[in-house]
């Protein structure tokens, strides 16, 4: 029988071209599910993505989509939302687009707080241009870039977000489909900037370098290490090793969103009557 | 219980992921390096392998008795 997510993909782009195995069209397929549960209009709704393999999922989805200049999704995000604030925009980026391309970009986003919702697609590598260590590839872990293990310490593009100011902060992964659906599904609801990390499996350029080739055993690594956050939060210390992460809503909290502050300055300023 | 397996070819890429997942070794990657449903009577209609399936190549149905 035919699902009924199928009809927000566009059929003719269809089968994608990410690699076999690749955790993105799990994550892509849980984003559709998200705006379905959430009944979102179609027309009314927007999916900007910048530049690598997780932003090339604006091209085979059926709505108003835009795949803009590298680590820049958000700014273009931003632009859209302000300029017609009824869309709903969902951003779609990587793991180096969002948190080393578009580093800046990302923390302001946060601050101003504006309504967008941002999945991040974190297969801890640049997967597209041959597997280069991005800033989110776990510290140790081998890469193009980092034959001997990454040296560098990796981001937690969660507490960087919460930081930065965004409202709606949450973290899932490929395995956790149902999970990583609701995370996102929340994030639609929020009224203000909200982040979702979702953590996939990228076999070719990360997997085969971290012994780790087979995405199914990548996806049980996924499985065996992600811990619940209520479960992470009873876990002592000595048991959160360097592999164990938390998943779930880490925060949520209500603040002015950055088109109602806006609309407040055209009223002051007596725009909104001329 | 009987199901029904539908599976998209030209969409599937062989990774092997819904084989992994599969509690009952319904599935196997043939030679040609697609899935293909070794033993369909095991099958308990999960949907595990639709769940996680990258290529949305492969759909279960529990079937309805008529």
């Amino acid at each position: 029988m035919e699902r009924s997510f199928e009809q927000y993909f566009r059929q003719n782009r269809l089968p994608h071209l990410w690699c076999p195995g690749c955790g993105n069209g799990i994550v892509m397929k849980a984003i559709v599910q998200a705006i379905e549960k959430k009944g979102l209009d179609q027309d009314k709704t927007v999916i900007v993505s910048g530049i690598g393999c997780s932003s090339r999922a604006s091209g085979y989805m059926d709505f108003d989509t835009l795949h803009t200049a590298h680590g820049r999704a958000i700014p273009f995000a931003t632009g859209i939302k302000l300029a017609n604030p009824e869309l709903n925009v969902i951003v779609i980026t990587g793991d180096g687009d969002c948190t080393a391309i578009g580093g800046n970009h990302f923390i302001h986003g946060c601050r101003r707080n504006v309504d967008l919702t941002v999945v991040l697609f974190n297969n801890s590598i640049y997967g597209m241009t041959g597997g280069q260590a991005s800033p989110m590839t776990p510290t140790h872990k081998k890469a193009t870039t980092a034959p001997y293990g990454a040296i560098d310490r990796n981001f937690d593009a969660c507490r960087l977000a919460e930081a930065a100011g965004a409202t709606y902060v949450a973290r899932s992964t490929a395995f956790h489909v149902q999970h990583l659906t609701d995370m996102i599904a929340g994030g639609i609801d929020n009224k203000g900037f909200s982040f979702v990390e979702a953590i996939c499996q990228c076999p070719t350029s990360y997997g085969r370098k971290n012994k780790m080739a087979d995405p199914a055993k990548m996806m049980m690594w996924l499985r065996d290490n992600a811990v619940m956050k209520a479960a992470w939060d009873k876990l002592p210390d000595d048991k959160k090793t360097e592999e164990k992460f938390p998943i779930g809503l880490f925060y949520n909290e209500s603040e002015t969103d950055y088109a109602t502050a806006y609309d407040e300055v055209i009223q002051i300023a007596g725009g909104a009557d001329k | 219980m009987s199901s029904e397996i539908t599976i998209k070819m030209p969409r599937c890429k062989g990774c092997g992921i819904c084989v992994a997942f599969c509690p009952k070794e319904v599935l196997a990657v043939d030679e040609l390096g697609k899935v293909q449903v070794v033993n369909a009577a095991n099958c308990i209609a999960c949907g595990q392998c639709e769940l996680r399936c990258p290529d949305y190549a492969i759909f279960v149905d529990k079937k309805v008795e008529a």
